[in-house]
């Protein structure tokens, strides 16, 4: 059986969302063994066991949680060398991207990043990652030993198989240099409502909005509806709302079953996060956005009017 | 101060792409400089103007990505360094920072600027990389860069919000865009980019073997996509009927 690891990122103390979907792929791939560096990480290994991890290499050293990348790289690199795993799932996220990103480099076996799925053919592993922003997509075989692939989050389904982990307290190997990129302070921004990622429905606005005054329409809207609110890519980059409302390919990956795309063209950029969505409305003045052409239902006309009248009819219907 | 940014050329976002026999992105379409570089550049400029000191500018490509090397010059930059290999072509991530790496280390910079990811090819991965290979702590994903004598404080932009992280220099930077409006080239600094150095240095000068790639290409097929639904022209009140009708259908109401 191979010998699939998965770098469980640890989140207030917990096994965060993607090391769970991470588990479920590495289940089907052959024998899975995590590894989760921080401050409850022997907490998090039951939850792990649960998802099917047969082993967890813990440690719990808060240099983890403070230092960027650095330190996991350091003790993943001796791990890796005295356990040798054919394959090294991480997720697709800010952090581990950047512990990935090192340890292949150090290891000298690069890695396959941005992938939507792997699966195993002839004894290796073969990544399938978007290509030309998503219009097209490419299978990769991984040529490293270890194989290191960033797999995107919501791309497999976490679920439990309710086996109980053996748990390894291993040694923090982190250099004397290695404390560098020190984190002083986390801020939260996100909305104190619905998260986008755990959202049942998502309504998503973008330039076609006019301005950041007109997002309260979409918040109202949300409100009814009991819904989170997202955004394109233009209108974070124009400043009008925070990245943690990004939706696509350098945002979040959703995959709600409504998804309300306001004034959204649907560049690739953002469809590849959003086009997994249950079902997908769009509220646009131009009829021939691309975004007309995935959604199950179309409305050509001004938003600024349209959903300031549906936030009505939804609490009209939603009050009796 | 001494600072580097790297920059790259990417297919034309807005233009008709396609591939090369042997799968990799075709390059003799229009190309552009990487919208993302643009603000990389920016914000080198910025910290060179307040701090003082040097901006080379750095690329990796074809003889052609000169360009865009010419055009971080005419916004200001001082010098510019192109590394370009017919080997290249193609190169997977780890291949492209160890040319970078090779390239920049004898320069040591105090801050290496880069994007946070590139518009083709939207990987994340040669800045870690280059970090490493260059044995630099990274501060990635910024959206505000502050430099104090050796210190360089980000806000790093999270999922969920963003946290303030230091370091001393020399450091690599990544940048987010929208971190700086990136400004235009003055005619007076596209003249002065024609006098300045630009080198060129191909695998060899760097003592770069190429190595294994990370991955093959097995094939390239066009992602599912979903089929058109209804598509209706809201006249004041069909709209909203319609929305509410799928909703209801949904469960969401």
């Amino acid at each position: 059986m191979a010998r699939i690891w998965v770098y469980a990122e640890l989140n207030e103390g917990k096994a965060a969302p993607i090391a769970l979907e991470l588990l479920a792929k590495a289940r089907d791939l052959g024998d899975a063994e995590a590894v989760a560096l921080g401050p409850g990480a022997a907490g998090a290994a039951a939850d792990l066991g649960k998802h099917g991890a047969k082993v967890v290499y813990v440690n719990e050293d808060p240099a983890f949680a403070e230092y960027i990348a650095e330190p996991a790289a350091d003790t993943l690199e001796a791990l890796v060398k005295q356990h040798s795993p054919d394959l090294i799932l991480f997720g697709f996220t800010t952090d581990a991207r950047e512990v990935a990103g090192r340890l292949a480099a150090r290891l000298g076996t690069g890695l396959i990043s941005n992938s939507l799925d792997i699966n195993a053919k002839d004894g290796g592993f073969v990544a399938r990652v978007p290509y030309f922003g998503g219009a097209k997509v490419a299978d990769y075989k991984a040529n490293g030993k270890p194989a290191i692939v960033l797999l995107r989050p919501k791309s497999v389904e976490a679920s439990e198989v309710g086996g109980e982990a053996k748990v390894e307290q291993v040694p923090a190997t982190i250099g004397e240099r290695s404390k560098r990129a020190h984190i002083l302070e986390r801020k939260v921004e996100a909305a104190d409502a619905v998260k986008l990622e755990d959202a049942a429905v998502i309504i998503s606005g973008g330039r076609g909005l006019g301005g950041p005054e007109n997002f309260p329409l979409l918040e109202a809207l949300a409100g009814a509806l009991g819904a989170a609110v997202g955004a394109s890519r233009a209108v974070v980059d124009a400043g009008w709302v925070p990245y943690s409302m990004q939706v696509g390919q350098t945002g979040k990956t959703v995959r709600p079953g409504v998804y309300i795309a306001v004034g959204i063209s649907g560049a690739m950029q953002h469809t590849v996060g959003m086009k997994a969505s249950k079902v997908i409305i769009a509220i646009n003045k131009d009829a021939e956005a691309p975004i007309m052409k995935m959604a199950d239902l179309g409305v050509v006309g001004d938003a600024l009017k349209i959903v300031p009248k549906l936030t009505e009819a939804v609490k009209a219907k939603k009050g009796k | 101060m001494k600072i580097v940014v790297t920059v790259k050329q990417v297919p034309d976002p807005n233009a008709a792409q396609g591939l090369e026999a042997d799968n990799t992105i075709a390059r003799d379409r229009e190309v552009v400089l990487d919208p993302g570089d643009e603000y990389g550049i920016e914000e080198g400029l910025l910290l060179k103007e307040a701090h003082g000191g040097e901006v080379v500018r750095w690329s990796r490509g074809p003889e052609r990505a000169r360009d865009a090397i010419r055009k971080g010059l005419s916004m200001g930059a001082d010098r510019g360094i192109l590394v370009t290999d017919e080997q290249l072509s193609g190169a997977d991530a780890l291949l492209t920072a160890r040319a970078l790496a090779a390239a920049i280390k004898p320069e040591s910079p105090d801050v290496v600027i880069c994007a946070t990811e590139s518009y083709d090819g939207s990987t994340g991965m040669v800045p870690p990389m280059l970090a490493e290979l260059l044995d630099l702590p990274q501060l990635t994903t910024a959206k505000q860069v502050e430099v104090s004598g050796s210190k360089v404080t980000i806000h790093r932009q999270t999922e969920d919000g963003y946290q303030v992280v230091e370091a001393e220099t020399p450091v690599l930077v990544t940048v987010t865009a929208g971190i700086a409006e990136p400004r235009y080239a003055s005619l007076k600094g596209i003249m002065a980019a024609r006098a300045k150095e630009v080198k060129q240095l191909g695998l060899a000068d760097l003592g770069i073997d190429k190595g294994e790639p990370a991955e093959t290409v097995l094939a390239v097929n066009d992602a599912e996509t979903r089929k058109a639904g209804e598509v209706v022209e809201d006249d004041g009140t069909v709209g909203v009927e319609k929305i509410m009708a799928v909703l209801q259908a949904a469960k969401v109401i």
